[in-house]
């Protein structure tokens, strides 16, 4: 890449205007390599943005399954955290099968204390929220 | 205590690292001199390794290697240590920093307060260097920041013990003893060699070279296999890989091509500036792969002919980086 080609697109999403300039390897006139600043360029925005979107539309759904007694608050704060399951276990130390299971509010309903503020402090929130998702 | 540091902006986080602790040690070497010596170009596509849903694909060697192949190939003594008690971890670090000691620090984007909300995933590869402490404040130098940053030890410490791959596991690194002066053409010699083995020779398609054509031939296979979101957020997934985070530029290979360029005058062999000349447009091609995926994530097509010519320039960048890594292991046959 030319120095005179260094795209700066700025993230116009979410907190992206805060994205710090990344530092990019061109080259000069002569092929001489050298070191340019970037804001950003529209093909990595687009990607990342995309994330995003499905990570929101997930959560959208979660919401909307808990409220309807389908999935447990744990479903929408793992989605919140952009945990998965794998991820979501280790914080936990159970297994995935179990953190699976704990993800149906009937299983959820009959967790112990102990079992539920480990998921709180995975998620970095008090236990009340985590009953209750608004 | 604050110990005096130089904080300097560079592309990645480890090979930036590691450049910015050499300084301190008196040793100039620069961030693409790092990146080349640590051997830390690569490219594999795990489609059974998957994060969030979404099979890896990775540029680079993986986490740890670069600063300990520096280290090894320049003589200087180092150290890597990991404690699985968080506060013995936290402890150690602290310690590191009274005697005056800058560290490095592996830890999870997911945790630093200082990135945009935007970047904060569960990455856990990521590598600063903590240079100050003031009662629970570390001073940070984070190579992919342009200022020196601060962080509370609460957060440092949940960054530092994040869960999940690669699990940094509380792991800190830094510099007992650096000579004087360092054989940098010995050991461009030796990170140059390690990187033509490792992409020339994996004898499974996830590895090296082959994974790039192992990925174009994958790729084809998404209009059949997968729904069009899915298939969005694969594609999405190889682009910031490439792109989003500290690469330089079409997954390291700018980086690359910069490293080949100062290999070439310190050991004064042209050839590796044909090199040079070569990843450079290699680069280019995978800029323009990013730019043409891009476009099929946008259109949210499941379109066969559009996957069928990303496959095709995927193809294309295979032939040419075969090409490259023979050329470049004849530089030193």
């Amino acid at each position: 890449m030319k120095i005179e080609e260094v795209p700066q697109d700025k993230k116009q999403f979410k907190d992206g205007d805060k994205a710090p300039k990344k530092l990019m390897y061109v080259t000069n006139q002569d092929g001489s390599y050298t070191q340019k600043t970037s804001a950003g360029w529209e093909a990595e925005n687009l990607a990342l943005e995309q994330a995003w979107q499905d990570i929101d539309e997930q959560l959208l759904q979660s919401k909307e399954a808990v409220k309807n007694g389908k999935s447990s608050p744990i479903a929408y704060y793992m989605i919140l955290n952009r945990m998965d399951i794998a991820i979501l276990a280790k914080y936990v130390g159970k297994w995935q099968w179990q953190v699976k299971r704990h993800l149906q509010p009937s299983v959820f309903n009959t967790l112990s204390e102990k079992v539920l503020l480990k998921y709180a402090q995975a998620f970095n929130i008090s236990l009340d929220a985590l009953k209750n998702v608004v | 205590m604050i110990i005096p540091f130089d904080h300097k902006l560079q592309a990645h986080c480890e090979s930036g690292v590691t450049s910015n602790l050499l300084r301190h040690y008196g040793l100039p070497v620069s961030e693409p001199l790092a990146f080349g010596i640590g051997s830390g170009l690569f490219f594999a596509h795990l489609p059974f390794v998957k994060v969030n849903g979404v099979p890896g694909t990775t540029y680079r060697i993986y986490p740890g290697q670069i600063f300990s192949n520096v280290c090894k190939r320049l003589g200087i003594t180092y150290r890597s240590e990991k404690f699985s008690s968080a506060q013995k971890g936290m402890q150690r670090l602290s310690e590191n920093i009274e005697r005056g000691t800058p560290t490095g620090c592996q830890v999870s984007v997911f945790y630093l307060p200082f990135l945009p909300e935007v970047f904060r995933f569960h990455f856990n590869a990521h590598n600063l260097i903590v240079y100050g402490q003031e009662k629970n404040i570390f001073h940070i130098s984070d190579p992919v920041m342009e200022e020196v940053v601060q962080i509370e030890a609460e957060d440092l410490q949940k960054a530092r013990y994040a869960k999940g791959y690669p699990e940094p596991k509380g792991r800190m690194y830094y510099i007992e003893k650096a000579p004087a002066q360092a054989d940098l053409e010995t050991a461009i010699q030796k990170g140059i060699k390690q990187t033509v083995f490792f992409m020339k020779s994996p004898p499974i398609p996830w590895f090296g070279v082959n994974a790039i054509s192992f990925l174009s031939k994958q790729i084809k296979k998404y209009p059949q296999k997968l729904e069009s979101r899915k298939a969005t957020l694969y594609l999405g997934n190889i682009i910031r890989m490439q792109e989003e985070i500290g690469t330089g530029g079409a997954g390291f290979r700018f980086l690359y091509a910069a490293f080949l360029q100062e290999a070439a005058q310190i050991t004064n062999r042209p050839a590796l500036n044909e090199l040079s000349q070569e990843m450079t447009q290699i680069g280019d091609l995978w800029r323009n792969f990013a730019y043409s995926t891009a476009r099929i994530c946008k259109a949210r097509t499941s379109d066969l002919v559009s996957f069928e010519e990303l496959s095709q320039q995927l193809l294309q960048i295979y032939h040419r980086e075969k090409h490259f890594y023979e050329l470049l292991g004849k530089v030193y046959s």
